[in-house]
């Protein structure tokens, strides 16, 4: 197996000293990491999409039951929702940091920013789970046992459907990023990271930022359909 | 092979202008505005989206064809939301003449009619 490596390096030239985390099918790790992160982009693209077809249910369903949507709306705790987004935003600054520690080759700190995103997320959760149980309370949520005073009981229904899908998913998300956090801040707990090579922390910041992205789009557009009484 | 790197205090601005568009469209979503509450609400989600993407993501940073990528994904959204909806917003497009009915759903079928929701404020 030395050998292999010995020849391959060998017929490399340059690469010679091949760094530990270099895949022997990249030339170099700016390369592998490019790589990385355009794969971890085009993973992003499918993401949108799939994001992108409940936000046109939405669009559509709104244009033609933009009453219903404006009461529904209302239901909604906008304390709640406006404190989730700024404890999400809060959760993208800290995984930046992370992602800027690792850069940086502090690994200490690239573990205290991924536990302190982590719990960003948590607390994200706990409230979603709060309002969730919220709307069991009030029959808001669609089946046999929904309930919506007025005229509007019909569509505000799709709106509470697509109100748990998009945060379900959305939420979805949320947990699957958690994992992956908890599996980054082992390894760098490990000190598995350098300076030359932190691309999985990197690459998973992308996908917690695009989590917080979706969520940037959910709060107006679920919370704050019509707080102006438009439609009242 | 660290990239760029970017310093705290970018993120710290970069963060406080997050807070400040959310502080906004909460703000602002209590005037009535009438039909632009909606617009007004997505183009300040479209900023605070462009910050995150342009510098907690490093797309500003980032290769060519990693922005390409990037562009591409927004791309498709387009054409998804776009191309639906010139279909749907325009049903309701007044027919030729002969054509059943004026202004609204005049192109449906009746039993479709039927089944379609009456939007608010619309007649036919």
């Amino acid at each position: 197996m030395s050998d292999a490596i010995a020849a391959h390096a060998g017929s490399h030239g340059a690469h010679a000293a091949h760094h530990s985390d270099l895949q022997h099918h990249f030339d170099s790790l700016e390369q592998q990491h490019e790589a990385a992160t355009l794969g971890m982009w085009l993973f992003l693209i499918t993401e949108v999409l799939f994001f992108g077809g409940l936000f046109l249910a939405y669009t559509l369903y709104r244009i033609w039951y933009p009453v219903a949507w404006a009461e529904a709306s209302r239901e909604l705790d906008i304390v709640l929702g406006a404190f989730n987004t700024a404890v999400l935003i809060g959760s993208s600054l800290t995984m930046a940091f992370a992602v800027r520690a690792a850069q940086t080759g502090k690994q200490r700190a690239t573990v205290v920013w991924i536990l302190l995103t982590m719990a960003l997320g948590l607390v994200f959760l706990i409230v979603k789970y709060f309002e969730y149980k919220e709307k069991f309370e009030h029959h808001h949520v669609p089946g046999p046992n929904f309930a919506f005073e007025g005229p509007q009981a019909g569509p505000a229904q799709i709106y509470f459907s697509l109100y748990f899908l998009m945060t379900g998913l959305h939420a979805t998300h949320m947990i699957i990023g958690f994992v992956i956090m908890a599996v980054i801040a082992w390894m760098a707990h490990k000190k598995r990271f350098t300076p030359e090579w932190y691309t999985p922390v990197e690459i998973s910041g992308l996908y917690w930022h695009f989590v917080d992205i979706v969520w940037i789009f959910l709060f107006p557009l679920l919370y704050l359909v019509d707080r102006a009484g438009h439609f009242a | 092979m660290a990239g760029h790197i970017s310093p705290k205090s970018t993120y710290y601005a970069i963060f406080g202008a997050l807070m400040v568009l959310t502080a906004v469209t909460v703000a602002v979503a209590f005037v009535n505005l009438g039909s632009f509450n909606f617009p007004v609400a997505i183009g300040i989600a479209v900023t605070k989206a462009t910050l995150v993407i342009l510098f907690f993501m490093h797309a500003k940073y980032s290769s060519t064809l990693t922005k390409m990528f990037v562009g591409t994904a927004f791309f498709f959204l387009f054409i998804l939301l776009t191309l639906s909806l010139t279909d749907y917003l325009s049903r309701g497009f007044k027919t030729y003449e002969g054509g059943a009915g004026g202004a609204g759903y005049g192109v449906r079928s009746e039993s479709s009619m039927q089944s379609r929701p009456a939007t608010a404020g619309e007649g036919h």
